[in-house]
């Protein structure tokens, strides 16, 4: 077990490096100039700011002279002046972002005005746990017990609704579905609000509420279209374990068919239940780009579009990152998880 | 898994209801994408962007098939290219005169009506223009002389109803009719019913004459365009563009991608996994340990970024698309060859001194064919919503526009807030059915292969 704890880890590590590395390759040479243009900027607002700077020189040349070897100067000090995909700018850059260390957003600010990327990134990140987090757990627990019921009652009407729904709605994108709910609850018949950015300030009381209350409509549409495959997924266990000798044993000693179902077969089906659901968890927070780019949710999905259609790239690889570390958390646990209960694994 | 033959497999797909819908819409999807690849012209579908190119339809238009559900008939917009052509030549004026013949038989008066035409004369011949209603009132609209030129000139105008000039002769004429006429606007007018003003339904005859003095005067290009709320099977949208195109060939290029991605990574994902598990050992480990951390990397964000920094060409995006694809197969073949490796025959084959890639395309690939092809049909979705999604965010292929843009572009102009249901229902539904059809054919697949889950 431990041998597989550690692998498992370095493995992880590796891929995260990996990730992170890829990221800053693609985006690496934009990121340079922005960098430099930044620094430009910087040298001339600070002249700006104190004029009597300014009105030293005697001619114009001179003054630019001075400016151009101040912001010389500045990208050397910053070790800006090795092309970007040196060795040592790389290992600086992914050091600085393994300690969250993103720099300054160049557009984007947090609904508090910093343009701190951790503090954006940590002021959207609850908000996307909330809302995928509950609609996973609502989609787990309704496709549990429609997947239980429908495998007790295999070919009944249920079943077969069940089933024919998981089929149909898996092959919708749920971002479409959103417009239409938007489209229908939203204009149609005004129930809901349409964009799900909540239209209170932080520090109204009432927050929470409208929080809630928009979240509502991205939340049905998300349940909606995940519990019917879920429940087939369950189903399809429940089946499998259905077949074995110790239910079938059971069977035979006249155990009430509930029980076995609802806990004997429910039990052995829970491992790879579990895996899912801690890979659901984190698949939900990749979806989430394209749902919340359609609700306007303001989470992690709708920055991470943002920034992409502004080209915000410390935002971006800040984002990238806090993605892949769920992302690999989630992994992580799920693996620790299977092997846990299935010790085949672990020696596999 | 290994133990059925490609008969039984037909043989049990046949009799599976659900293979037989997905077949039957595949078979329809492709029918689809074949029209449209001869109906349509590729030239027509890469102007999808170009404005200009769009300019004589209608903006936002209904389809034309909703006016059969509603009692009172929403104008359809018309295109009218075809006119009667009549030359007469009397002394030494030459008359050419264009008709254009078309039945009106709506509630609503239209949104307005366009003549475009060229002409190619020398003079300054002399443009008439005028309606006859199926009342049999004829109404002067336009009298006017083009512009003055020495040489043989060529001379195109657009003539709106908006123009100045058929407003005034309109008023010149307004003891033809019941009502007052001011404040209508003239489309208002000349479709109206004398007594009072509401649609009059019939046929009407539009005329251009032109005359030229002692000089050869024609019409090269004439095109009379009464604009309407309703067009085309789809409608349109703001950009005035004919949505049924858009989702016509949206067809094959779904096809494409689906197919392309989901049999290119099936194919890397199956070696990879068979040679992986067939080798065994450290080769596997590595192998293995590679196909961890791609599995690990979360693929939309990487797709995203893929897009926007290297470039957003279709093939690129479907070779993206396959880097994520193969490696789940990859992990399930593996272990599947790990269970054929042990079997006799096998062995009996690298005893024999049979060389590895010979035993891995002989031996164990054809065990996993079933398999493989399940996972094609099941993996053809995922590729096409993904596809979709990143076209939906705006990062797709302009020059190759997708169900996925459509979608984009409704969504930017609003379209669900406005209720352009035929801007937002159709692709999607498409998009769905697309996928259904897969679904279908993988999960009667799975049947097929896991006997289990017939129970």
């Amino acid at each position: 077990m431990k041998r597989y704890v550690v692998t498992r880890i370095a493995t992880m590590f590796v891929v995260l490096m990996i990730t992170l590395l890829i990221t800053i390759v693609l985006v690496g040479s934009n990121m340079d100039t922005i960098l430099k243009q930044g620094i430009a900027f910087q040298v001339r607002t600070e002249i700006t700011e104190n004029p009597s700077t300014a009105q030293s020189f005697s001619s114009v040349e001179e003054f630019e002279i001075f400016i151009q070897t101040q912001i010389d100067q500045r990208i050397k000090i910053l070790g800006l002046d090795e092309p970007w995909y040196s060795p040592q700018r790389i290992g600086i850059a992914m050091y600085k972002i393994l300690l969250l260390d993103f720099g300054h957003a160049t557009f984007l600010t947090s609904d508090l005005g910093s343009s701190d990327v951790k503090d954006i990134l940590f002021e959207k990140l609850p908000r996307t746990v909330l809302l995928f987090t509950t609609a996973t757990i609502i989609i787990s627990i309704i496709g549990i017990f429609l997947g239980a019921l429908s495998s007790s009652k295999i070919g009944s009407t249920i079943d077969r609704i069940t089933s024919s729904f998981a089929i149909i709605s898996s092959s919708f994108p749920v971002w479409w579905i959103g417009m239409l709910m938007i489209f229908l609850f939203a204009f149609t018949y005004q129930i809901f609000p349409a964009r799900a950015t909540p239209d209170v300030p932080l520090s109204d009381p009432w927050y929470i509420g409208s929080l809630l209350y928009h979240m509502a409509l991205p939340l049905i549409t998300i349940v909606m279209i995940g519990f019917g495959s879920w429940a087939y997924m369950v189903r399809n266990f429940m089946i499998g374990i259905m077949q074995e000798d110790f239910i079938m044993a059971k069977k035979t000693i006249g155990v009430n068919q509930k029980k076995i179902i609802y806990t004997h077969a429910l039990k052995n089906a829970a491992p790879p239940i579990i895996t899912i659901l801690a890979l659901s968890l984190s698949g939900s927070l990749g979806g989430a780009i394209i749902t919340e780019a359609v609700f306007d949710w303001p989470g992690m999905g709708r920055l991470y579009f943002e920034a992409i259609s502004v080209m915000d790239l410390p935002v971006i690889i800040g984002a990238t990152y806090l993605l892949t570390i769920f992302f690999l958390i989630s992994i992580f646990i799920a693996d620790l998880l299977y092997g846990y209960f299935d010790p085949r694994v672990r020696t596999g | 898994m290994s133990n059925i033959t490609p008969q039984e497999i037909k043989e049990e797909f046949l009799k599976n209801k659900m293979g037989i819908a997905g077949i039957s819409i595949l078979i329809i999807l492709v029918a689809i994408s074949i029209t449209a690849i001869i109906v349509i012209p590729v030239e027509t579908f890469q102007e999808w962007n170009n404005p200009k190119s769009w300019i004589t339809y209608p903006k936002i238009a209904i389809p034309i098939w909703v006016n059969m559900f509603m009692i009172e008939k929403i104008p359809e917009h018309m295109i009218l290219e075809k006119p009667n052509i009549q030359n007469t030549y009397q002394d030494e004026i030459v008359l050419t005169s264009h008709q254009f013949g078309f039945n009106f038989n709506y509630d609503d008066f239209p949104d307005d009506f366009i003549y475009i035409f060229s002409s190619e004369y020398t003079g300054s011949p002399l443009l008439q223009m005028s309606i006859i209603r199926p009342d049999g009132i004829k109404i002067k609209l336009l009298s006017t002389s083009l512009p003055y030129s020495n040489s043989i000139t060529i001379h195109s105008e657009k003539i709106f109803s908006t123009d100045r000039m058929i407003k005034k002769n309109l008023s010149l004429q307004s003891e033809k009719f019941k009502f007052t006429l001011d404040n209508l606007s003239v489309e208002d007018i000349v479709f109206s019913k004398t007594q009072i003003n509401e649609s009059l339904k019939g046929d009407y005859i539009f005329s251009i004459e032109l005359y030229g003095v002692k000089s050869e005067s024609q019409i090269n290009e004439s095109k009379l365009i009464i604009g309407g709320k309703t067009f085309g099977m789809m409608g349109t949208d703001e950009l005035r563009r004919d949505l049924a195109i858009g989702l016509l060939w949206g067809t094959p290029l779904a096809l494409f991608i689906g197919l392309v991605v989901s049999i290119a990574s099936v194919t890397i994902g199956l070696l990879y996994g068979v040679y992986a598990g067939y080798k065994g050992k450290k080769t596997d480990e590595v192998m293995m340990r590679f196909n961890d951390v791609i599995y690990a990397l979360p693929a939309l964000p990487f797709l995203i970024i893929l897009s926007v920094t290297i470039s957003n060409s279709i093939f690129l995006m479907v070779g993206f698309l396959m880097i994520f694809g193969w490696v789940g197969i990859a992990k399930v073949s593996r272990s599947m060859s790990l269970q054929i490796k042990t079997r006799g025959y096998v062995d009996a084959a690298n005893m024999m001194g049979q060389k590895d890639s010979k035993i891995i395309l002989k031996h164990i690939v054809p065990q996993l064919l079933p398999y493989a092809f399940a996972s094609i049909a099941i993996s053809v979705p995922a590729a096409i919503t993904t596809e979709a999604g990143l076209s939906f965010l705006g990062l797709g292929d302009p020059s190759f526009p997708t169900w996925g843009q459509i979608l984009h572009d409704a969504n930017t102009f609003g379209a669900a807030a406005r209720g352009l249901w035929w801007w937002i229902i159709p692709p999607g539904i498409m998009i769905a059915i697309t996928g259904l059809a897969f679904v279908f054919i993988g999960s009667a697949l799975d049947v097929i292969i896991n006997p289990k889950l017939k129970r």
